[in-house]
Formats: structure tokens, sequence, C-alpha cells
């Protein structure tokens, strides 16, 4: 650490003044704001707790609230079983391969929201590629699929959790090292029973912590289920989001009170993942 | 490993042709002339991509996203770069705070911020909602965990702590310390987080839609409303957007591996910063592309 004398300390703390400032204006007192209208009955004033009451007994904000929490984990539980098999295959490859495969998964990461739902409207839509397909060989089961359903919603959830739990999951799959699968091996264990014993077990860690940020993510997500399906499809973000501004008279307490329901959640899931990876440093991953 | 080439190959094979599926339908869309109800297109033209790349509107929407892309990421960086360096080599001791702040926009994200936002910013003293100036101000705070981790790893590679103590004994200043020792060497990690930064900004919807919607049209919201429209033009405007977001991320990798002036000595002293283990080279990498969940 470089020592620093009083008065330059004070000129150091001016770096960070700018910093403070913006945060503070652009988050710290909206998600203030938000907290306190939350409490607020709807005449923005007084102190209430009706609008959690009806945010966590109304049958609509209920429903929303397990379609988010359903989509959420089905999502995030099959992304990490692709993710887990996929990012092993690419810690196979040589650095460049690897470095290139990675950066192709990032960059489809990036694909999402409206232009994700649009190309998911041309493969599996109405009309979609899949859905002539299916349509012409006669698959009837897959004729009656619907993207704008809760199935089609989890398809492209589930597409666009898989390069992030990919990118989260990929650097785990260096704690297990080559002597060990070596040893094991010379101990007579099958490739089965390394990973049942062994592999798993020290991924596990990172596992939990993947399937927290995944989780969070999802219930977090948007424009792609916007995108698709408007406000039709009942999630909690939809929801919150119709409450402010949709067409509707808004509620601003109510979406608060929800929204702050949903960041409760979030909020856990990723203090999951921070407790997780803590958890894995301290064995020395 | 030889033994084993068979399936991990097979395994990337497919997750590539399962992420690139969708694109892939969506670029032979863009080309088709028209493309109801057979299996692939009968004719093909590039009359969308005129129609697009001729609309007023669409060349207004992009003006106007890469404006608040540029804006935002350059007044982020001059934001961050100083405090993040500050608080690494003077204050370590605070960094938990900045780590936190880092954390925020995974808790609330944009569907749960903008309330706040627009209760505030409607009016008052600052009423900027429904202009590009909001917008500006809430990127900075959605690209703040990107450019946090590509800027303290980078301080972190080349030990800025040390390098500023010994310009420090030769004499330089604080200030020239900074600006001329610290960010030359900082210099690729930062231009990673911009172009991360920008690519994120380009992409944002949610934010845009719920403070401003119609009344600044960026690329965004322009798709989201020719997509109700008209489905050709739409996916024209994917693939260009898909384009843009190809040549920013092999910019990236390019960008990654670059090491401005690095002369034979620090050359050497970089193998031997390269002996460190592929675990942690694996975690800088996925940091670095920034492996957190994105504005979805």
């Amino acid at each position: 650490m470089v020592r620093a004398g009083a008065s330059q300390r004070k000129i150091m703390l001016l770096a960070l003044l700018p910093f403070v400032i913006w945060v503070s204006a652009f988050e710290l007192v909206p998600i203030g704001r938000m907290l306190m209208m939350s409490f607020q009955d709807s005449d923005g004033q007084g102190f209430t707790l009706g609008h959690y009451v009806k945010g966590l007994s109304g049958p609509i904000y209920v429903q929303a609230l397990t379609n988010s929490l359903r989509i959420a984990l089905l999502s995030s539980v099959i992304a990490i079983f692709v993710a887990l098999f996929c990012a092993y295959a690419i810690t196979r490859y040589t650095t460049r391969m690897r470095d290139t495969l990675l950066m192709l998964t990032n960059m489809i990461g990036n694909f999402a929201g409206v232009p994700l739902a649009f190309a998911f409207m041309i493969l599996m839509g109405n009309n979609g590629v899949f859905t002539i397909i299916a349509r012409e060989f006669g698959f009837d089961s897959f004729g009656a699929f619907d993207l704008y359903s809760e199935l089609g919603l989890t398809l492209i959830y589930v597409y666009f959790q898989v390069p992030l739990a990919v990118m989260l999951l990929y650097p785990a799959y260096y704690g297990i090292r080559e002597e060990w699968r070596e040893a094991a091996a010379v101990l007579g264990a099958s490739a089965y029973r390394f990973w049942r014993h062994i592999g798993i077990p020290m991924l596990l860690p990172s596992i939990v912590g993947t399937f927290g940020m995944l989780f969070a993510n999802a219930l977090g997500a948007y424009a792609t289920a916007y995108a698709l399906t408007g406000s039709i499809y009942n999630l909690l973000s939809v929801r919150i989001s119709a409450l402010v501004s949709g067409d509707i008279f808004p509620n601003f307490e109510l979406g608060s009170a929800l929204a702050v329901i949903l960041a409760a959640i979030m909020l856990s899931a990723i203090l999951l993942n921070e407790w997780m990876s803590r958890l894995s440093r301290r064995r020395g991953l | 490993m030889e033994r084993g080439k068979l399936w991990p190959g097979s395994v990337v094979a497919l997750l590539l042709v399962y992420l690139f599926l969708p694109i892939a339908a969506t670029l032979l869309f863009s080309f088709a002339k028209q493309w109801q109800s057979e299996l692939l297109p009968d004719a093909y033209t590039l009359a969308w991509y005129k129609q697009i790349f001729t609309d007023v509107r669409f060349l207004e929407a992009i003006g106007r996203s890469v404006f608040i892309g540029v804006v935002s990421v350059a007044l982020s960086l001059l934001v961050l770069v100083p405090a993040i360096f500050v608080l690494a080599v003077y204050f370590p001791k605070w960094e938990r705070a900045m780590q936190a702040a880092a954390l925020l926009p995974f808790a609330f994200p944009p569907v749960v911020s903008a309330i706040g936002l627009m209760k505030l910013y409607s009016s008052g003293p600052l009423p900027i909602t429904g202009t590009p100036w909001i917008l500006i101000g809430v990127y900075l705070t959605i690209v703040q965990p990107y450019i946090y981790q590509s800027v303290r790893g980078s301080l972190r590679t080349i030990r800025a702590g040390e390098l500023v103590e010994a310009a420090e004994m030769l004499g330089a200043g604080r200030w020239t310390a900074f600006r001329r020792v610290i960010l030359p060497n900082i210099l690729p990690g930062t231009m990673v987080a911009a172009l991360l930064s920008f690519s994120i900004i380009f992409g944002e919807f949610v934010m845009a839609k719920m403070l401003v919607g119609g009344e600044y049209e960026t690329v965004q919201m322009y798709l989201y409303n020719e997509m109700k429209s008209t489905g050709q033009t739409a996916s024209a405007v994917v693939i260009a957007y898909f384009a843009l977001i190809l040549v920013l991320s092999g910019l990236t990798l390019k960008l990654g591996r670059w090491k401005p002036g690095r002369g034979r000595r620090q050359t050497q002293r970089r193998n031997r910063h390269e002996l460190r283990s592929d675990r942690e080279r694996a975690e800088g990498l996925s940091a670095a592309a920034g492996a957190e969940p994105g504005p979805y």
C-alpha cells in the first residue's frame, strides 16, 4: 500500500466524489425512493403494509410470482445441466481454441432480449421453420407446441442461460487437477466413480453459486418475455412494468412493493452465489 | 485426452449449432424474398437491407444509440477509472464498498430500479425522463460492474501499487505517475471494458422503454416497433445488430491479447506472470468477457 499524508488523502478522495454522487443519484436514491413508496398509501403518504399484503395474496400477483419462480428454477437447472458438459468439453481444447469458443459463447450471451425473441419467432413461431418442418412430416405433437406459452418461454430462457452458465462454470473445472484423475485411475476408479465421488463434489460450490446467479438472472429478465408475449404471460417483472408504465392508471406504490419482493428474492440468490464462491476459495480451489 | 477427443468435439459442435440456430434462421429470413410455408425460401433478395438502410428513422435510431453509447462509455470511464485506481492503490480497505456497489445492478434489475428513477426524474429539479440524459445517467450504473472487474484486474496484473511507489521514488508526482505509468499500462483492459460496455448499452431495451419510450427511439426500440409490423425488415435489423456485436467481440478478443509497449524485459517479467495457474487464467477470461447477467 502506498502511504499518503492527511492533506493528500483529502485530494485523493476528490477522485471518488463524482463516483459517489453518480451512484447515489442514479442508483441509491432511486432505490430508497422505491422502498419508501412501497410503504406509502395510494396518495403517496402515510405508512401501510397493504401493498405487500396485496402483492403476496392477490391471485394475479401470486400467479405472477409462482410463474416467475417456476420458469427461473426450470431454466436454471436445465442450463446448468447442459453447461456442465459443454464447459468441460471446452476445457479439453488448446488455449487459443478455448479463447475463441468462450468468445463465441459470450457473444451469444449478448444476443438476448428483443432480437432473441424475434429470432425464436422465426424458428418456432406459428409459421416458424421448425413448426413448418413438423407440420410437413406430420408430427402433431410438435405442431401443438406454442412458443407463446410457458414451455416456449422456458425454452428461450434456457437459450440465454446456457452461455452464462458455461462462462460461470468453466473456471471451476480448473480446480480439478489432472493428478487426482490419474491417482483415481491408478486406484482402479472408473470415470463414473471419479466424477461421482471426487469431480462433482469438488464442483458443487460452483454449481450452487452459478445456480444463484442464473436464478436471479431469469427472475429479473423482462425484455425477452415482453417482446414475445407483450403483457399476456403473467410474470412478476412484466406485472411490475405494467403497473408503472402500462396504459392503465399507474400504481407506483403497488409496483414498488412487488419490485421490493422481486429484489429481495434476487438478492438472496446472489448472496448464495457470493457465499458459495467464498466457500470454494477457502477449499483452495 | 486422446481417447476423449471425440465426445468433447461433438458436445462443442452441438452447442455451437444450438447457439447459432436462431441467428442462422434470422439470417435466412432477412435474405428471403418471401418465406411463408415452405421449408426454405424460393427466392432471395437484398431488398430488406436496402429498405432499412434507406429508412431515415432507422438511421436516426442508429445515430441516437451511438450517441448515447459513446457519451455514456466516455463518462463512465472518466468517473470510474480514477475512482477504481484511488481505491485500489490508496484505500484498499474501502474497496469492499465498490464491490458491493458493483453487485447492486444484479440485485436490482432495470425493471426494478426504473420505478424509483421514473418517480424521481419525471418532475422536480431535474425532469429528464423522456430525454436521452436519463439513460446516460443510468447506463453508468449498469456498466459499472464490468468496468470495475476489467480495470481492477488490469491494476492487479501490473501491480499498480508497486509501480506508483517506484514512480514516486523516482520523483514523479501522483498525477504524473497515474497518467504516464498507470494509464498506458491499463489501456488494453480499459478498452476491453469500454467495448463491452458499449455493446451492453447498444443492446439495452428495458430502461430505454420504461424511462424514455417512443420519444427518443433507439435501435432496440426501433426493432421492437418494426417487429410488430413487418417481420422481414425486423430480421434485417437483427442481423445488422448481430454483425455489430460480432465486430465488437472480435475487437475485444484482439485487444485482450494486445500488450502495448512490451519490451524485452517486460516480456520476461510477463512470462513469469504467465506461470499463474490455469484456473486463475480461466477466471480472468470469464471476468474480462463479462460473465455476468446482462440486461435480458
